[in-house]
């Protein structure tokens, strides 16, 4: 039986009606209409599914979207300012993070998320932070230097 | 299917009361189902909101962490990571941070997956649960009398994991987790190992050993504690206890690893969690958590 909910993505809020079992992927998807979020592997493993729930990354894929209302959903559509892009976005242009781009809404996100709470990553810090989106384009080079290249410089250690 | 939200333990307990399956993070219920293993409930109550469930107190008489306490936040911890180290080592290295900050110790717990990575070091530092139930049950259980089998614990359908609760270490305490992984994130033990040791001097006063992904369930190895206690805690003592944690493990062959392989890995793993152990209980620094160190 179908519930009614309200979710917020990027500070809107969207009447939906969902199953129980509707994952917040699937209701952001096909509910919502924001498409940014992929849906790759559908069981956490690969992170094309990536939001911010609260400001903390969350598979959404493996995520009830009932469980989501009362919190705050940022999906990769909510990190530009208008056709502003984020300076991350942009990182992202410059330094050949996208190929396909079926990753990178979850690698934004992800990479996001390490900056907010460490805003001078190391190399090794962004590769562990990173490691559980997978890309099968790029080589993660490209990803990793983008997301220094807004990065102050780690102090050495 | 239906599902509701709890605000309070007792609208939790009525929930699972009426037949209800609790959710809090569902990084093992909702990926389980994605995954095919078993579909979602018919019922579900989602305690994630229940705030009594929240948050970690640390007190004289040791830690009390309640049920919808992150791996994120045992991680991180002070408290933790200095004087139960081994339970750091193990939540700081849970699925990926979207994982750490979502999954719950509750969870990770009643999941009762051989391979989670919290159940050794609970059980090594003598760790309670304490399990409530609707009209007042209230009932605390060991932690090494928690698990019944893969997947399965002593726990009652309708009781509710609240809170776990940690004894203080006796003093020159050192503990450590460390399991043996492919991926740095999104990694589940090919296999583990947890080492508790106690220093009266340069004697080991007391060990306990756990091994996980080698047996039905995460379990005590009594002889390679045995083997030991009462040492020096040099070499030969070390590579005696964890030749007696590999030969106590019963693995099985799956896609990540062959019953031969766990075996042989088993007692390297156990070698080296006992070694970060010892050196922590000495007073060596050995960051969190201890399977990033190489030896």
């Amino acid at each position: 039986m179908k519930v009614a909910a309200t979710l917020r993505v990027n500070g809107i809020a969207y009447p939906v009606e969902v199953e129980p079992g509707t994952s917040l992927l699937a209701a952001v998807r096909d509910e919502v209409g924001l498409t940014g979020s992929k849906e790759g592997c559908d069981d956490s493993e690969c992170g094309a599914c990536m939001m911010l729930l609260d400001g903390r990354p969350v598979n959404s894929c493996s995520y009830l979207a009932l469980q989501a209302e009362g919190s705050e959903v940022t999906t990769v559509e909510g990190l530009a300012d208008g056709r502003d892009l984020s300076p991350l976005q942009t990182a992202f242009l410059e330094h050949g993070g996208v190929q396909c781009g079926f990753c990178t809404p979850g690698m934004l996100i992800s990479a996001t998320a390490l900056l907010e709470r460490n805003p001078s990553p190391s190399e090794d810090d962004v590769r562990i932070a990173l490691s559980g989106n997978l890309c099968r384009c790029t080589g993660y080079d490209g990803i990793v230097k983008a997301v220094l290249a807004v990065a102050p410089a780690a102090p050495p250690t | 299917m239906s599902f509701a939200t709890a605000t309070t333990v007792e609208d939790a307990l009525a929930a699972l009361a009426g037949g209800a399956r609790p959710v809090a993070g569902g990084t093992d219920l909702v990926v389980g189902a994605r995954q095919g293993k078993a579909p979602l409930p018919e019922s579900l109550v989602a305690i994630h909101r229940v705030a009594e469930l929240a948050g970690i107190t640390a007190a004289d008489e040791g830690l009390r962490l309640g049920a919808l306490t992150s791996h994120a936040e045992i991680a991180s911890h002070p408290d933790v990571v200095d004087s139960y180290t081994a339970l750091a080592d193990a939540s700081a290295i849970v699925g990926s941070h979207a994982t750490r900050v979502h999954g719950t110790l509750g969870g990770n717990l009643m999941n009762a997956s051989p391979a989670m990575e919290t159940g050794g070091p609970l059980m090594c530092l003598d760790a309670t649960v304490t399990l409530r139930s609707g009209g007042g049950g209230t009932r605390t259980v060991a932690v090494s009398d928690l698990f019944a089998g893969p997947g399965s614990t002593t726990a009652r359908d309708d009781e509710l994991l609240v809170y776990v609760e940690i004894p203080p270490p006796a003093p020159c305490t050192g503990s450590a987790y460390v399991r043996l992984e492919y991926r740095r994130q999104m990694e589940i033990a090919v296999v583990g190992a947890t080492a508790v040791v106690a220093l009266e001097g340069s004697t080991v006063s007391d060990a306990r050993i756990a091994i996980t992904a080698l047996a039905p369930t995460i379990r005590r190895a009594a002889e390679a504690e045995s083997a030991l206690a009462g040492s020096d805690g040099g070499e030969t003592a070390v590579a005696a206890a964890a030749r007696a944690a590999a030969a106590a493990s019963t693995p099985i062959s799956d896609v990540r690893a062959s019953e031969r392989y766990r075996r042989a890995m088993a007692e390297v793993i156990a070698r080296r969690a006992i070694g970060v152990a010892l050196a922590r209980a000495r007073g060596e620094a050995v960051p969190v958590p201890a399977s990033a160190v190489r030896p």
